[in-house]
C-alpha cells in the first residue's frame, strides 16, 4: 500500500515533462523531415499540377516516369548527363575519394606515430596545416594548377585535388596513437617488422575505424560542389550534385519547368549517401566524434 | 610517437611520399600562387600581368561592396553558428533524457548531415518558390510579402535557415555523444546534489560539455564561412545580383565570374590570413582550456 | 637458459632526464630476480632496456655471451609478458600464441604440439579458439604466459603483470608463475612495484629508488638488513618503524632520553633508528612508552599504532594476548637494531 502511492506521487510530475521532451524532440524531427517530404511529394506529380497548385496533400502517380525522365533523359545539349551518368560520376568521386583519403591518410599516419623520424615535426605541420585553410579559399589558382596539368574533366583531376587535405591522416593519427603502447612491444618481440606489424595486427585493429572513415569521406566525396562545378565542363563528367546547379537554372527559364524531373533528381542525390549513415549510424557516429579528441 | 618505435629509415619516408607531394602540388603551390597574383594586376582581355603591390588589397578595403560583404559574412557565421548548436544542444538534452525512442529519434534528427549543401539550398529554393512554396505561403499568412532573390534580407533569411537546418544534425551528434559519454555517477551524484533539472544542466551538464561546446564552435564559425557556399550559389541561383553573399562566395564570383584574378587573389590571401589567426586563437585557447578541465 | 650482465647501464632521455644512473649486477642463470621500486624509479626503464625497447645511452647488455645493446628484440631471445598484457584484440587465444612462432618460421606442426603444450601447462585448453574480449582478467594473463613460454626463450621479462588483477587472483597467479619458472628453469627479470610480490618471488631482490640501485640482495637480506632507510620503509607491510634518535655517552638515545642499546665505536651526533614492528615486545618494565591510540584487528594477529617518543610507531601483537590503548611499556631487541646515518645509509 505504502509503496504504491509513493511510486504515484513520484511519477505524477515526471509524466508531463516526458511529455515535453518528446514534443520538442518531434517538432525538431519535423522541421528535418518535412522538407524533404514535401520535395518528395511534389516527385509523384504531373509538373503542370505542381506549377498551378504546388505541394499538396496527395500522392500522385507520375512518380515512375518522372523517375523515367530523372534517370535517362538529359537536360544539356550533349545528351550525356543523364541521371544515371551523374549517379556513376558521383559514385566514382565519393568512392574514389573515401579510398585515395584513407590509404594516404593511413600510410602517413603510421609513419608519423610508429617511426623515429628525424623531419618528423615538419612533415606534421606540413600536412596539418592543409586542415586549416579548405579548398573554397585557394579555389582559383588550385584551378589553374589542375588546368596546367591537363586535369580538367578527368576523374583524377576531380578527386586527387580533394585529397590534398589531412583529415583522415589526423584521424588515423590520433586513432594509432590510441592503440596500446605495448601491442607494437608485444608484436616486435614477436618478431613482427614494420610491414608485418601493419598488416597484421594495426589494420585488422582499425577495421571500425577505417569503416566511419570510409563513410563520412564517402558522404564528403559525393556532397563536393565547387570543385567539381569549376573542374568538369563536359556534361559526361557532371555528379548528381553538380548537376543540381544546372537544374536550377534550367528551372528559371523553362515556361513549364520540368519540377517532378529535377526534385526527384535532388532526391535521388541525397539518398545513397543518407541510407550509407542510417546504415551504419553507429560505425559513423564513432567515427565522426572520436575525431573530436 | 611511440616509446618504442621502429627505427627504419627509407619506409616511412615512402609512406609519407604520396600524401605530401599531393600536398604540395595541390595545398602549397596554389596558395603560393593565390599570394603571389595578389600582387598582380590581370588584364580583363588575358594579355599577361602587371606588378602592382598592395594595391589589390587597398581596392578591397576601401571598397564599400567588399565591406557590406565582410558585415553580411561576420552576421551570417554568428547567428547560424548560434542558431544551429543551440537548437542542436537543447534536442540533444532531450534525447538524452528520454528512455523510449531515443534511437529513433537520433535517426530522424542526424540524417540531414548526409545532405549535400547545394541540394538543403535547391530544397529552399522550392520551399520558398515564389508562387506556391510553402514557406513563402507561410509567410504570406503573418503578411510578409517573401521573395527569394530578390529582397536581400529575404534571401538572407532564407540562407540562414537553410544553412542552419544543414548544421543542426552534426551539432546534435556531438552534443548527444558528448552528453552520453558522461560517467554514470557524475549524473547520479548530480541527482543527489540538485533537485532541479535545470539547475543540474547550468551546473554541471553546461560545464561538461564545454570542451565539445568549443570544438563545435570552431567548426560550426569554418562551417558558416567555407561550407555554406553551395547554399548561398543555389540560393541566388547563380545571380549574385543585389543578392546577400559571403566572403567565399565573393571570391569565386570576382576571380570566375569577373575575370579579376588579382583582386580574388587577394581576396583569397585576406580569408587565408584570417583563417591562420583564428586557427593559432583556438590553439591557443585549446591548451588553455585543456589545463582547465584535465588537470 | 641464460646470464644478464648489466655494466653501467644508463639511460638517459633525449629531455635530459637522467632515468637510470650506471646500474651494474650479474643474474645468475635460471635465477628469479626482481626489481622492485615506487613508481618512476626507473624500473621499468631497465627492464625495457634489457628487452630492447628503450635505448641504451651507455654501459653493456650482455644476455648469454652475447652483447646485445643494438640486437633487435626480435633476436635477444627473450619473451616479455606486459602489464596489460598487449594480447592481439582481433586474434584468438590459440593465433595469439603462435603468432611469434609463425613470425620466426616454425614449421606448422611444431606450432601446434607447442601452442597444445602450453595450453595444457595453463590450463588454457578450452579457450583456444576464444578471442582475449571473451576472457576474464586471469585467463588473459595466461595467454600472455603461455604466449612467453611457447617460444622457449633464454629469459622472461615481466612488467608488472599482476597488477591488473584483483587481490584474490594476484596471490593465485603469483604462486602458478614462480611454480612455472621453477619447473623451466629460465632466468626471469620481473618488475614490479609490490614489495609482498618481491619477498615471495625473488630469489633475488633488486630495490631501486630515483633511478639508482639501493640495494640487491636476497629477501631475507634485504627484509632484515636493509642497508639504507629507503629499503627497511619500502620493505615490509608495516614498514620498519624509524626513530629520530642521537648517540651521547656510548648509548642510543630518543628523544625523551630513553637509552634503547649501546651505540657503536666512535659515533655521536643525530641517527635514524630502525626497528621492525615484530621485534618489538610489549613489557611492562620495558625502557620505552608506547602511546597506544589504534588497535588494528587483522584476525592472524593485531597491529598497534600510536607514539613512542612523539614519533609514530607500529607493532604486532600476536591474537592471543589483549591490550586496551593508552600508554605501555615495550621492550626492544638490541640485536635487531638498525641504525642509519642522517642520509639515510646504514652505520
Amino acid at each position: 500500500m505504502v509503496d504504491i502511492s509513493v511510486t504515484r506521487t513520484a511519477r505524477r510530475p515526471i509524466r508531463w515533462t516526458v511529455l515535453l521532451d518528446h514534443a520538442v524532440l518531434i517538432a525538431g524531427s519535423l522541421f528535418m523531415l518535412l522538407p524533404l517530404l514535401i520535395v518528395l511529394q511534389t516527385t509523384t506529380m504531373p509538373d503542370t499540377d505542381i506549377i498551378q497548385h504546388g505541394p499538396q496533400l496527395k500522392i500522385g502517380d507520375q512518380f515512375d516516369e518522372n523517375l523515367q525522365k530523372a534517370m535517362v533523359q538529359a537536360s544539356g545539349f550533349s545528351g550525356e548527363n543523364t541521371g544515371l551518368r551523374m549517379m556513376l560520376n558521383s559514385f566514382i568521386l565519393g568512392l574514389g575519394f573515401a579510398f585515395g583519403k584513407i590509404v594516404l591518410g593511413m600510410m602517413a599516419a603510421y609513419a608519423l606515430v610508429y617511426f623515429r623520424l628525424r623531419f618528423a615535426t615538419i612533415a606534421f605541420w606540413l600536412i596539418f596545416t592543409t586542415l586549416l585553410l579548405p579548398l573554397e579559399v585557394r579555389i582559383l589558382p588550385s584551378y589553374k594548377v589542375v588546368q596546367n596539368l591537363g586535369m580538367l574533366n578527368t576523374y583524377h583531376g576531380l578527386i586527387v585535388p580533394l585529397i590534398a587535405s589531412a583529415t583522415a591522416t589526423f584521424f588515423f593519427r590520433q586513432f594509432f596513437r590510441s592503440v596500446p603502447e605495448e601491442l607494437v612491444e608485444a608484436a616486435r618481440i614477436d618478431g613482427a617488422g614494420p610491414v608485418k606489424f601493419f598488416v597484421d595486427i594495426l589494420v585488422p585493429l582499425s577495421q571500425t575505424m577505417i569503416a566511419a572513415m570510409f563513410i563520412i569521406m564517402f558522404v564528403y566525396g559525393w556532397n563536393q560542389y565547387l570543385w567539381p562545378t569549376m573542374i568538369t565542363t563536359e556534361e559526361s563528367m557532371y555528379t548528381l550534385v553538380r548537376g543540381i546547379k544546372q537544374i536550377t537554372q534550367v528551372l528559371e527559364g523553362a515556361a513549364v519547368p520540368e519540377f517532378g524531373r529535377s526534385n526527384l533528381l535532388a532526391i535521388i542525390a541525397v539518398v545513397p549517401p543518407v541510407a550509407i549513415v542510417i546504415f551504419f549510424q553507429s560505425w559513423f557516429v564513432k567515427g565522426l566524434t572520436e575525431s573530436d579528441k | 610517437m611511440k616509446r618504442a618505435g621502429f627505427a627504419n629509415t627509407w619506409l616511412p619516408i615512402l609512406l609519407l611520399i604520396p600524401q605530401l607531394s599531393i600536398v604540395a602540388i595541390f595545398f602549397y603551390w596554389p596558395a603560393l600562387e593565390a599570394v603571389q597574383s595578389s600582387f598582380f594586376l590581370q588584364d580583363p582581355f588575358g594579355f599577361g600581368s602587371t606588378f602592382v603591390g598592395f594595391e589589390n588589397y587597398a581596392d578591397l578595403f576601401g571598397s564599400a561592396e567588399y565591406r557590406k560583404v565582410a558585415w553580411f559574412t561576420v552576421i551570417f557565421t554568428l547567428l547560424v553558428t548560434f542558431l544551429s548548436l543551440a537548437i542542436a544542444l537543447l534536442l540533444a538534452v532531450k534525447a538524452d533524457t528520454i528512455l523510449r525512442g531515443a534511437k529513433t529519434y537520433r535517426t530522424l534528427l542526424m540524417w540531414v548531415y548526409a545532405v549535400a549543401p547545394p541540394v538543403a539550398g535547391f530544397i529552399g529554393v522550392i520551399m520558398f518558390n515564389q508562387t506556391w512554396g510553402p514557406l513563402t505561403n507561410l509567410a504570406g499568412l503573418v503578411g510578409w510579402d517573401f521573395v527569394l532573390g530578390v529582397k536581400f534580407n529575404d534571401t538572407a533569411f532564407a540562407m540562414v535557415l537553410v544553412s542552419v537546418w544543414k548544421q543542426v544534425p552534426v551539432n546534435f551528434i556531438f552534443f548527444l555523444s558528448g552528453l552520453q559519454s558522461f560517467p554514470k555517477s557524475v549524473r547520479e551524484a548530480a541527482l543527489i546534489d540538485n533537485r532541479s533539472a535545470s539547475g543540474r544542466f547550468w551546473d554541471i551538464t553546461f560545464p561538461l560539455l564545454a570542451p565539445t561546446g568549443f570544438f563545435l564552435l570552431i567548426t560550426n564559425i569554418t562551417y558558416a564561412l567555407f561550407d555554406t557556399f553551395g547554399v548561398v550559389d543555389t540560393l541566388v541561383k547563380g545571380e549574385p545580383g543585389n543578392n546577400p553573399m559571403t566572403l567565399v562566395y565573393k571570391v569565386y564570383v570576382d576571380g570566375f565570374r569577373g575575370n579579376d584574378l588579382g583582386g580574388s587573389s587577394a581576396q583569397s590571401v585576406i580569408l587565408m590570413v584570417l583563417v591562420l589567426v583564428l586557427a593559432l586563437t583556438v590553439f591557443q585557447f585549446r591548451l588553455v582550456e585543456r589545463r582547465i578541465h584535465y588537470t | 637458459m641464460a646470464e644478464v650482465k648489466l655494466n653501467s647501464v644508463r639511460k638517459i632521455y633525449p629531455n635530459g632526464a637522467e632515468a637510470v644512473t650506471p646500474s651494474s649486477f650479474h643474474i645468475q642463470d635460471g635465477e628469479f630476480v626482481v626489481l622492485v621500486g615506487p613508481s618512476g624509479c626507473g624500473k621499468s626503464t631497465l627492464l625495457r632496456m634489457i628487452a630492447g625497447l628503450e635505448e641504451i645511452t651507455e654501459g653493456e647488455l650482455m644476455i648469454g655471451d652475447r652483447v646485445v645493446n643494438h640486437t633487435d628484440p626480435a633476436d635477444r631471445d627473450i619473451a616479455m609478458v606486459f602489464q596489460n598484457y598487449a594480447l592481439y584484440p582481433h586474434m584468438t587465444v590459440k593465433k595469439n600464441i603462435a603468432y611469434g612462432l609463425k613470425n620466426r618460421k616454425t614449421p606448422g606442426d611444431e606450432i601446434e604440439r607447442k601452442v597444445a603444450e602450453a595450453a595444457q601447462m595453463l590450463n588454457l585448453g578450452d579457450y583456444l579458439d576464444r578471442k582475449p574480449s571473451q576472457l576474464s582478467g586471469g585467463q588473459r594473463q595466461r595467454v600472455a604466459m603461455g604466449r612467453a613460454i611457447v617460444r622457449d626463450p633464454a629469459l622472461f621479462l615481466f612488467d608488472e603483470p599482476l597488477s591488473n588483477l584483483d587481490a584474490k587472483l594476484r596471490n593465485q597467479m603469483r604462486i602458478e608463475i614462480k611454480a612455472l619458472q621453477r619447473r623451466l628453469g629460465v632466468t626471469s627479470i620481473y618488475v614490479t612495484h609490490d614489495q609482498v610480490e618481491a619477498m615471495t618471488m625473488a630469489d633475488r631482490i633488486i630495490v631501486l629508488n630515483g633511478g639508482r640501485i639501493e640495494q640487491i640482495g636476497s629477501p631475507s637480506e634485504i627484509y632484515h638488513n636493509p642497508t639504507s632507510t629507503f629499503v627497511a620503509s619500502f620493505m615490509g607491510a608495516p614498514p620498519m618503524n624509524l626513530l629520530d634518535a642521537r648517540i651521547a655517552d656510548g648509548t642510543v638515545q630518543l628523544d625523551g632520553g630513553a637509552h634503547v642499546a649501546a651505540a657503536p665505536n666512535g659515533k655521536t651526533g643525530p641517527v635514524t633508528l630502525g626497528i621492525r614492528p615484530e621485534d618489538v615486545k610489549l613489557d611492562a618494565a620495558g625502557a620505552l612508552h608506547f602511546d597506544i591510540d589504534l588497535i588494528e584487528e587483522l584476525g592472524a594477529h593485531r597491529l598497534l599504532h600510536g607514539k613512542v617518543a612523539g614519533q609514530p610507531f607500529t607493532t604486532h601483537l600476536l591474537k592471543d594476548v589483549t591490550v586496551e590503548p593508552g600508554r605501555h611499556g615495550v621492550r626492544i631487541d638490541p640485536s635487531k637494531l638498525c641504525l642509519f646515518d642522517t642520509t639515510g645509509s646504514r652505520l
